[in-house]
């Protein structure tokens, strides 16, 4: 009770600020995040650009996506933690009945049962539970010492299985992998013992013919043989692979130029505006573009790392340090598989795919990051 | 209270302490993946640029052929025998189709396709290249055109193709000579040049079209085409023009050509007619003909099953493949051999009662004349045609002087002639028949050798190259279809050069003279065998008629008695040469069971002689010389 009563009487840290980073304190803004955000979407709507065909219809659409996914993000940013920590079961309850309800009545599209209808839009509910997923399992955890002990690590654990299943039964393979990390990355912040990681692992190792078999769709199945041997299939499933590496390849250090790569713009790439856009901006801007991206993720993935290092309380922490790990699979698994070193799973290029849902839920994730950071007090005087 | 708040203090820095921990880790961990991703952006973009780039390349850039427009094909007179006509195409890609049953029903909706069609489609379906259109149907009108284009943005997969085809504007005439093309078939292209071919979709295949297929196709010429993934093509960024084939023109005369179809037109049989100067061949006809124009887009199975299994045997070439017995037409080159061997002078003469006997023989080799032709010295041996004095003299030479100076005059050997699939009869000899039956000659075969029966098998062009050779007195050339070569680009005639053949070797000239002399006679004589063609002739004929009996009939022998009948009438021959001082024209002519030589086969020849010394030189004045 002494340390809540210390926080309680410390300073605000705005009041130490000049008056322009006192206005975005007080607007729940972090001003470096901010700046990485607004860099890569500005990026990304260069690249869309390029890979829409110049369609300034497309731009437009995706300019007033990001207009919605900053006002979200501004929005979440004014929730203090303890109230999101307050939330997280019912977020999680509801995304949990959604999930359900999808695999219920839910509208297929593209051969998976992924959306919602309710009536005046459509919904994602995997969606939600990117979010509702590590904040339940933060706010599970944070709720005992930590490292956590077995009987609690167990329901924690289902916690994270239970959507994850529902999701990869859509199936949406990305997804459920995408929430898996994030639960599990809480488990690990959380002190998860490494000799539990890694009997788990061996576990996963053992049982990953059982999962070949039972738990893939045949078309999952497809994507990872094609991607061990794409040439096996050069003009079916293997194409998307073998042409995006061709795209990337081509680039170059320098790039063909914006508005020339000739892979995207003769309809070499498939889903070139979706999740093969990596592959355009490679091919137009090489090497060294690709240089300036990867940087402009680090420099925004450091941040998150720092505001999670930097946040007063375990829930946060644990939130902000699995939602920043969460977006870096989100990179990385995108790239890896548009260069071919990872399989196909359908994840997009975050902020820079053209693509709403993803997008305001990842800037809804940034906007906690920010909550965070923005809504701490300076311990002592 | 206070040990409490220590405890959560405790468990808050641990906690922390841990929480640090896991980043750091995560942290290395991210840098490592990091890396891993940069080393693959290394090995794509830095390593192996060039290797993707040559790939996106490769995608982006797509070579198309263009096919080389065919070279024409002229007779001297520049009478368009093979030309190439612009037509329209439906073609049908099955890779861009996705249901193609689905698409075969909507363009029946729209034209007529017919079973013919469709079975020619299957059937080039499963030798076709990947990605190359294979035709539906050709020859488009205009209507159809019209109708197809407004449909073919639902039809995916399906065009129309603009390209030009073979066309035979004559028609039946010289078709066995001038042959025809069609499509490449999948042996063809085993051999062929690829490159040279990729564009082309037709290829000669009798004839000269298909001896003159390296003249006639030309070079390929390519376009570097940006495509995009479904391979329609943006631009062209590259032309490199294709080079015409060279145009030919023959040393046919199409009118000569004419006459002899016309007036072989009732009876089966071949005329050559060569110009003895130079191995011209001025006419070369093969009778009944054919329409090539029907090989060009696929012949359907029941024209080509008419056409093969009709007992006429239309798609035969006679004058190159049909080997006839000489009959009495070998007389002239027999006779000369007795000369020149000295087995008879001139004026020895033989008395023939009408028929022969070997020493040790019952049999009776009979003359054509039952009542014989008395004292007959070798003029008149020729003129009247006597058998018993060839019987005679056959067997003073011996079979193997008779071969090996027959052999002289070509028999038994392939001329040479510049159209493919030649026949080379057969020079019967001693060797011969021990060689393929195992037998020895016995000497009856020498007397029927000598009159051109047995064995002794000549083709059309053999009999016309041997008149040639004693219109010229033993200089030989080789029969030559083709008169010049024009190339396209410039216009250049470039005539193909006469070429000569071993002489028949001669030991005394007035050999020639008396032979020659006899031949005359045969046409020029109140006696002579060929009189009957010298009414109102203009100029001088020296020919010899001949009659080959026919053996058998083939074993398919189904045929009504009448036509049983026909088919068992001697083959009717006439060799001859004009004008006697200067030879222009020599022509050799088989009726087959057209009976007499001299009643049928010889006036054919003198039309055809007509018309190319007399007719020939005033129309010739209308008519544009190449």
């Amino acid at each position: 009770m002494s340390w809540q009563n210390s926080t309680n009487t410390g300073f605000k840290e705005e009041n130490r600020l000049s008056t322009g980073r006192r206005l975005l304190y007080r607007l729940h803004i972090d001003l470096p995040l901010w700046i990485g955000i607004m860099i890569l979407s500005a990026m990304g709507m260069v690249v869309l650009y390029s890979a829409g065909d110049k369609s300034l219809e497309l731009l437009n659409r995706q300019f007033v996506r990001l207009l919605i996914a900053f006002i979200v993000m501004l929005m979440v940013a004014q929730i203090n933690p303890n109230t999101l920590k307050h939330w997280a079961p019912w977020l999680f309850g509801l995304g949990l009945l959604m999930l359900i309800a999808v695999l219920v009545v839910g509208e297929v599209g593209k051969g998976a049962q992924r959306w919602l209808d309710l009536g005046v839009f459509r919904f994602q509910p995997s969606e939600l539970m990117k979010i509702a997923v590590p904040l339940m399992t933060a706010w599970y955890l944070a709720e005992a010492p930590l490292p956590p002990k077995m009987g609690r690590l167990m329901v924690a654990i289902i916690i994270v299985l239970v959507p994850t299943i529902l999701i990869a039964k859509q199936p949406d393979l990305g997804t459920s992998i995408l929430i898996a990390s994030s639960g599990i990355f809480v488990l690990l912040l959380a002190g998860l013992r490494w000799q539990i990681i890694a009997s788990v692992m061996v576990l996963m190792a053992a049982s990953a013919p059982l999962f070949w078999n039972y738990l893939l769709h045949d078309y999952q199945r497809q994507r990872i043989l094609t991607f061990l041997n794409p040439e096996t299939d050069p003009l079916g499933s293997g194409y998307h692979i073998i042409q995006s590496t061709i795209a990337i390849g081509s680039g170059g250090i320098y790039g063909k130029g914006w508005l020339n790569g000739t892979q995207a713009h003769l309809d070499f790439l498939p889903e070139r505006s979706t999740d093969f856009v990596f592959a355009v901006f490679s091919e137009e801007f090489g090497f060294l573009g690709i240089l300036l991206l990867l940087a402009v993720y680090v420099a925004i993935i450091s941040r998150g790392i720092i505001i999670a290092v930097n946040a007063q309380d375990t829930f946060s922490r644990l939130v902000a340090g699995s939602l920043t790990l969460t977006f870096f699979v989100y990179v990385f698994v995108n790239i890896g598989m548009v260069s071919g070193i990872l399989p196909v799973v359908g994840l997009p290029l975050p902020l820079i795919s053209y693509g709403g849902t993803s997008m305001v839920t990842i800037m809804a994730a940034f906007g906690i990051l920010m909550s965070i950071q923005t809504h701490r007090k300076l311990v002592g005087a | 209270m206070a040990f409490n708040s220590n405890l959560k203090l405790k468990d808050h820095f641990q906690e922390t302490q841990i929480f640090n921990q896991r980043i750091l880790v995560a942290g290395i961990i991210m840098f490592f993946l990091l890396i891993l991703l940069l080393s693959r952006m290394v090995y794509l973009q830095i390593s192996n640029q060039q290797y993707y780039s040559t790939l996106s390349e490769n995608n982006r850039v797509n070579i198309l052929p263009i096919p080389p427009s065919r070279g024409l094909i002229f007779d001297r007179n520049g009478v368009l025998l093979a030309q190439n006509l612009p037509s329209f195409t439906l073609e049908i890609i099955p890779e861009h189709v996705e249901n193609l049953d689905a698409t075969l029903k909507n363009l029946s909706q729209l034209i007529t396709i017919t079973d013919d069609d469709l079975n020619r489609f299957d059937k080039n379906r499963r030798k076709k290249r990947r990605f190359e259109g294979i035709p539906l149907r050709f020859q488009l009108n205009e209507e159809e055109v019209a109708k197809i284009s407004g449909q073919l943005y639902n039809l995916p997969g399906v065009d129309i193709t603009a390209q030009l085809t073979r066309h035979y504007p004559q028609g039946n005439l010289a078709a066995h000579a001038v042959g025809y093309v069609s499509r490449i078939n999948e042996a063809e292209l085993k051999k062929l040049d690829v490159s040279n071919y990729s564009a082309t979709t037709h290829i000669g295949k009798v004839g000269i079209e298909r001896t003159y297929e390296n003249v006639l196709h030309g070079k390929v010429g390519f376009e570097h085409v940006e495509t995009n993934a479904q391979g329609r093509v943006l631009r062209v960024l590259d032309r490199t023009r294709p080079v015409s084939g060279k145009n030919l023109y023959l040393n046919m005369d199409s009118r000569v050509q004419a006459i002899a179809e016309e007036s072989l037109a009732e009876n089966n049989g071949s005329l050559v007619a060569i110009d003895p100067r130079n191995g011209a061949v001025l006419a070369i006809a093969s009778m009944p003909s054919y329409d090539p124009n029907l090989f060009v887009h696929g012949i359907s199975t029941k024209n080509y099953k008419t056409l093969s299994t009709s007992p006429e045997r239309p798609l035969f070439n006679r004058a190159l493949r049909g080997q006839y017995p000489p009959g009495s037409t070998i007389k002239p080159l027999v006779g000369l051999a007795g000369l020149e061997l000295g087995e008879v002078h001139e004026h020895d003469a033989v008395d023939c009662p009408g028929w022969y006997m070997l020493k040790n023989d019952e049999r009776r080799y009979r003359d054509w004349k039952k009542t014989g032709h008395d004292d007959t010295d070798l003029t008149k041996a020729i003129v009247e045609s006597c058998d018993v004095y060839f019987y005679d003299l056959a067997l003073k030479l011996g079979i193997d002087n008779i071969s090996n100076y027959l052999a002289h005059f070509g028999l038994g050997q392939k001329t040479g002639i510049d159209i493919r699939g030649e026949l080379s009869g057969l020079n019967p000899s001693r060797e011969w028949k021990r060689r393929s039956r195992n037998l020895p000659w016995f000497p009856g075969e020498t007397l029927i050798t000598g009159i051109g029966q047995g064995f002794m098998l000549t083709t059309p062009l053999q009999l016309a190259t041997a008149t040639a050779a004693i219109a010229k007195r033993g200089t030989r050339y080789k029969p030559r279809m083709v008169l010049a070569v024009q190339n396209q680009q410039n216009g250049e005639l470039l005539p193909t050069n006469p070429e000569l053949l071993t002489p028949v070797p001669i030991n005394e000239e007035s050999h020639w003279q008396t032979i020659i002399d006899s031949m005359r006679d045969v046409v020029h004589s109140i006696h002579g065998t060929a009189r009957g063609i010298k009414r109102n002739l203009q100029y001088t004929i020296a020919g010899k008629t001949g009659t080959a009996q026919v053996f058998g009939i083939a074993q398919d022998a189904e045929y009504v008695k009448e036509e049983i009948a026909k088919k068992l009438q001697d083959h009717a021959l006439f060799i001859g040469y004009a004008p006697i001082d200067n030879p222009r024209i020599a022509v050799a002519l088989i009726v087959e069971n057209g009976g007499s030589g001299g009643s049928v086969a010889a006036p054919i020849v003198r039309k055809v002689m007509d018309q190319y010394l007399l007719n020939l030189p005033k129309e010739n004045q209308d008519e544009k010389k190449p």
